[in-house]
């Protein structure tokens, strides 16, 4: 038998490495005709229209502009690793500032920012060298002043400035990754060929990366004019170059407006945005085609690789994300498919298939459901009682943020266990490391546990008067009565069920309250602040991997209905009834969740830019999808429904969708 | 193939009226002039000619206000305006189309009959249940449901010039409406008691270029809504659920006038307004381009199996079929699609016997509906006076089409547009809207050839809508070879 190792590793070293590569071997081709657009537009001179085409070629085939090509392929292949490496499918959603923080301070996300900056400077380099003139290089000769003995070294400030935007670039493209979830990979409801969606999405990334880089140079120049004298003396220092006093140094505003050194810096801050978009771009396309799993195999070794056991699997999450897609799309398109599924095994005739994914798709429900009860019991009971029952009722804490907290605190009660139990939503957890979960898919926590923020580190910040970092009555008694008010407000569990674990808060006898404290008090204050939930997000986090439970609901009603007329032997009978219950829960679950003040009914409007934010409005998809579900079972058995055994109350509900009054 | 001399004749008789609607004497363009002049600020102007029109707008308004703006604003825009006007209508002779305003094109290129002086714009059957959607030419929708007392009224700030309306399958109260410059997705909540739903229960689709909408339709088995405008080259597929919408440009057309989704959902057609449609595969959208028409493709039907396909082309007055054949999956290019129409009906002017005397009937095809079972196929037929032609179609295990007969209304009244009813128990009902503003709805009672209703308990006694002598009953007009 094949361990579920085995087969999450045939799956990511047969297909996903194979179509990163291919992706990454795309945006190499796609980088040739770039450049050469680049070199058309850097080099763009209105009076002189051949001397520029032949200029640009003559510097398109010169064996520099070749040695920089492959400079610039080397930084593509290596963006293209990072996609591959940071790529998630379940966005990790920061549901307050101070786990945004967390994430971006995050060393993982410091490595990324790290080498983002570097190829910036790589590319920015390349630029410089393309455009040449009075870019070329950082130094250039000089006679500083009569005395000296002969030409010394100056710095090109032209050269410093392209090389500073290229690493601001480089790193605000990282760190807006993080905060827009630049490395989540949504897919899509309409499936196209790679080239027509590529041909579709180029245009909004050329628009995307040319906005960015405005808005960056923007920053940057900024920036520059306040702050530049300072990496200027650095390099001059470290290089022992010196500055060339009769030429005015940069950061002036008359030196800034200067129309043609604008230009330049923000086609090449184009040019390089277009390239790692591209590369991203072509990452998502290639990494989200529909993967078709064999429904049964002839074989047995050849068993793990079928949708029943592919589907119950849990790591990597991209593949049970194909898997679930693929079970979707055959219950809509593919008869001969349906078929295998509604077949019995050959010796014992038992409808195994059929078990398998009517029975994944339906735990993946009653999971969502008993997540969406938990976070509206936590929200409801948020506002009166402050006591919960506390620590191991993991269903209490499933508001995110409160989760966070609360797990915090348990784990650093008792001595911290090896093996952390780790949630795919944490930060820069990867969907193929590891989790030991029957439930992965569960519980939205967002920052991670190792998360520098859930560290004593944080806690020492916050409770500055404890001196082992122990959540104390000590913790509780300095915080302000502001803070106190604001606890039991809605959606803002953080600050509630940090008191869980502690004694009600006294107002009384603080160990010190003196002077000393009002400081700290008021950084916990603004701590606090922070700490409280962003409205949406909770709720955005808790339906983060709806995705999944999309195609679970669309696979299982598009079956099932398909079963009136296919199922030969009547197997999709049997589950029926907990099909339809499952599916009326979640019904219900999402109707309440809906009502709750800080859920908004309607999708708000998408910015455009190269974050996917998908993940935002997947939970009306899911609840648009769950109506459409419970519509396609009672159009197709109309009044046989009447026999399928179900509560009453049930009963009454279906009773609605059957004269569609829902 | 042959003739409408082989229909019977025309009888008139009284439909069952169902409600009545008095057409709107005003019209939306002439309500400025019942407003006194009101001045504005050049701001406030600017910014809703910007919002109405766009840069042309913006720019005219400019232009006309000389005395307001700083001569070289003034001349500039002039310029300007001039220079785009010139490009435009370089562009618009390639598109002639181009030239029309919103609402002209909107008349063109409806299935409606004379929609810009039509009381009723549009008319929707919900796929499931007993309820209709009426539009009205003051822009209001009202719903109407035999089971409940309330007839809510829907009207929107941005629900001008309706062109079509279409209730989702699988959804008791999503309807979605092609407006002036957007699109609208109400969501009437069926038990609410409110007789005006406020405009926060519509969704509001919009997309930069994609105005007027003439044509929405609904994926039958998904959540997905295409939309098409004939200003904008590319057809919107809409995820409503989420309000993002994926454009499919293709070359060539100049726009999208008319969508019809296939009933079984895989495939789409897509009316351009120069001689060409395409029909677009929904598993993976592609599309499989017909040029080469005579004009342009004005309506178009499904067979309820989506496996064929029928369609008018303006300035003609035949019916051609196209067939597919049914292999989900595979891309339209390699599936083996059809390589050419075939004419199946020729509905050329002809003149009847009648005892009154001699009538005309006939002429150019302005749409067709085929009922859900595939038995009954209405031809609106824009002749003098316009008339509906109904056939008896058979579709397996040959296509065959018979006469049946003609449906018409009170003398001096046109049809204007017309719908099967999706629900109807005993056969086929057409539901039709007339000049005058009454709404009928024709029943055919008949067992159906396929598979006869088993509950129904022997054949329902026939009432007489339509003159249907025995001996016109067996004539085939148009049957496919089996080869």
């Amino acid at each position: 038998m094949f361990s579920s190792d085995q087969s999450c590793c045939w799956f990511v070293r047969k297909v996903i490495c194979w179509r990163a590569v291919a992706s990454m071997a795309w945006s190499v081709l796609l980088l040739l005709p770039t450049t050469a657009l680049f070199v058309l537009l850097i080099r763009f001179s209105l009076f002189h229209p051949i001397l520029w085409i032949s200029e640009c070629l003559s510097l398109l085939t010169s064996a520099s502009a070749i040695f920089s090509f492959i400079l610039l392929c080397g930084v593509v292949l290596m963006v293209g690793f990072f996609n591959l490496e940071y790529y998630t499918v379940v966005p990790s959603i920061a549901c307050s500032k101070i786990a945004l923080l967390g994430q971006v301070l995050h060393p993982r996300q410091f490595v990324h920012s790290l080498v983002h900056c570097i190829m910036g400077v790589v590319v920015a380099w390349c630029c410089a060298f393309t455009i040449g003139g009075r870019y070329r290089s950082l130094g250039h000769s000089c006679t500083q002043d009569e005395s000296s003995s002969g030409p010394e070294m100056c710095l090109n400030e032209y050269h410093l400035v392209l090389l500073l935007v290229g690493a601001f670039i480089g790193y605000s493209h990282s760190l807006v990754g993080v905060v827009y979830n630049m490395n989540y990979v949504s897919f899509h409801t309409m499936q196209q060929y790679k080239y027509l969606r590529f041909k579709g999405a180029l245009p909004l990334v050329v628009k995307a990366s040319a906005v960015q880089a405005l808005y960056c140079l923007r920053t940057f120049l900024l920036l520059y004019f306040f702050m530049g004298y300072a990496p200027r003396a650095w390099i001059c220092k470290t290089l022992d170059l010196n500055i060339n006093s009769s030429i005015h140094s940069l950061d002036s505003v008359s030196s800034l407006l200067d129309l043609s050194l604008l230009y330049h810096l923000w086609i090449s801050g184009t040019f390089l945005l277009l390239t790692w978009y591209i590369t991203v771009l072509l990452f998502r396309i290639f990494v989200t085609e529909v993967y078709s799993f064999p429904v049964q195999s002839t074989f047995t070794e050849d068993a793990h690789q079928c949708l029943p056991k592919v589907i119950t699997g849990t790591q990597p999450m991209i593949l049970k994300f194909l898997a679930l897609q693929d079970l979707a799309l055959l219950s809509q398109h593919s008869p001969s498919r349906r078929l295998e599924v509604f077949s019995l095994s050959q010796p014992g005739g038992h409808p195994h298939i059929w078990t398998a994914l009517s029975k994944e798709c339906l735990s993946l429900l009653s999971d969502l459901t008993e997540r969406l009860v938990a976070h509206h019991d936590t929200v409801a009971t948020n506002g009166r009682a402050k006591s919960q029952s506390t620590g191991g009722n993991k269903r209490s804490t499933t508001s995110s943020e409160g989760s966070v907290t609360s797990v915090g605190m348990e784990d650093m009660k008792t001595p911290r266990p090896g093996a952390l139990i780790r949630t795919p939503g944490s930060v820069f957890l990867r969907s193929s490391v590891g989790a030991g979960l029957r439930t992965p898919l569960t519980i939205p926590f967002t920052p991670d546990l190792d998360s520098p923020f859930s560290s004593p580190a944080l806690r020492r910040l916050t409770g500055p008067l404890e001196p082992q970092g122990a959540l104390s009555p000590g913790f509780s008694s300095i915080q302000s009565p502001h803070v106190m008010r604001r606890g039991p407000k809605l959606w803002s569990a953080s600050t509630d069920s940090q008191l869980n674990g502690s004694p009600p808060p006294s107002p009384g006898p603080a160990p010190s309250p003196s002077q000393a404290q009002l400081k700290p008090s008021f950084l916990v204050t603004f701590l606090q602040n922070r700490k409280d939930q962003l409205p949406e997000a909770s709720s955005q986090a808790l339906f983060a991997d709806s995705q999944v439970h999309i195609w679970a609901l669309q696979g299982l009603s598009h079956l099932v209905a398909a079963s009136f007329s296919e199922d030969q032997y009547g197997i999709v009978q049997t589950t029926l009834p907990t099909i339809l219950s499952t599916l009326l829960l979640l019904q219900e679950a999402v109707d309440r969740h809906f009502k709750l003040p800080h859920t908004s009914s309607k999708p708000g409007h998408c910015s455009c830019s190269m974050g996917d934010d998908s993940y935002k409005t997947l939970r009306f998809a899911l609840r648009s999808t769950l109506k459409t579900s419970v519509y396609r079972i009672t159009a197709t058995f109309g009044g046989h429904l009447h026999a399928v055994q179900m509560s009453a109350e049930h009963r009454k509900r279906l009773q609605h969708f059957l004269e569609y009054k829902e | 193939m042959c003739s409408l001399a082989l229909f019977p004749p025309p009888l008139y008789s009284m439909n069952n009226v169902v409600c009545s609607l008095k057409p709107h004497s005003r019209q939306e363009s002439s309500s400025k002039s019942a407003f006194r002049d009101h001045c504005e600020t050049l701001y406030t102007r600017s910014a809703g000619a910007w919002r109405d029109a766009g840069l042309s707008g913006l720019l005219n308004e400019i232009a006309n206000s000389s005395a307001e703006v700083p001569k070289w604003l003034g001349v500039s825009s002039s310029c300007v305006l001039a220079l785009l006007r010139w490009v435009s209508s370089f562009h618009s002779s390639l598109f002639p189309h181009l030239t029309l305003s919103s609402e002209e094109m909107t008349a063109e290129f409806s299935q409606v009959l004379d929609w810009s002086d039509c009381a009723v714009r549009s008319f929707a059957w919900h796929p499931h249940t007993q309820k209709c959607a009426v539009a009205l030419s003051d822009d209001s929708i009202k719903i109407y449901n035999p089971k409940s007392a309330t007839t809510p009224t829907l009207k929107h700030r941005l629900q001008r010039s309706v062109a079509a309306l279409q209730w989702k399958p699988l959804c008791a109260s999503a309807l979605a409406v092609a407006c002036h410059n957007c699109l609208l997705v109400w969501h009437v909540d069926p038990t609410s008691l409110s007789t005006r739903p406020s405009s926060g229960c519509a969704q509001v689709l919009s997309h930069p270029g994609h105005s007027p909408v003439t044509s929405v339709a609904w994926s039958p088995n998904g959540p997905l809504l295409v939309s098409a405008s004939p200003r904008d080259t590319a057809m919107l597929v809409w995820d409503v659920a989420v309000e993002s919408c994926v454009p499919l440009h293709r070359v060539g057309g100049g726009g999208v006038t008319y969508l019809s989704w296939s009933p079984d959902g895989s495939r789409v057609l897509a009316a351009t307004p120069s001689s060409l449609f395409r029909v677009w595969e929904t598993r993976m959208w592609t599309c499989e381009r017909w040029p080469s028409l005579k004009g342009r493709c004005q309506s178009g039907c499904w067979s309820p199996d989506g496996s064929r396909l029928l369609f008018s082309v303006q300035g003609e007055t035949v019916i051609y079929a196209l067939t597919f054949t049914d292999n989900p999956g595979m891309p339209l290019m390699m599936s083996g699609g059809p390589k050419a129409a075939t004419v199946v009906a020729d509905l050329s002017e002809t003149t009847l016997n009648t005892p009154d005397g001699d009538i005309m009937v006939g002429g150019e095809i302005q749409s067709l509906a085929w009922d859900p079972r595939g038995e009954r196929l209405a031809v609106h037929v824009k002749g003098r006076p316009a008339m509906i032609a109904v056939f008896k179609t058979q579709i397996s295990p040959a296509f065959k089409l018979l006469p049946c007969g003609f449906v018409q209304g009170e003398a001096g009244t046109e049809p204007r547009l017309m719908q099967f009813n999706p629900n109807y128990q005993h056969g086929a009902q057409l539901t039709v809207c007339w000049s005058n503003g009454k709404i009928t709805h024709v029943p055919f009672c008949f067992m159906s050839a396929g598979n006869p209703q088993p509950g129904l308990g022997g054949s329902p006694s026939l009432p007489l809508t339509q003159g249907r002598p025995a001996d016109y009953n067996n004539q085939t007009l148009y049957t496919e070879l089996i080869s």
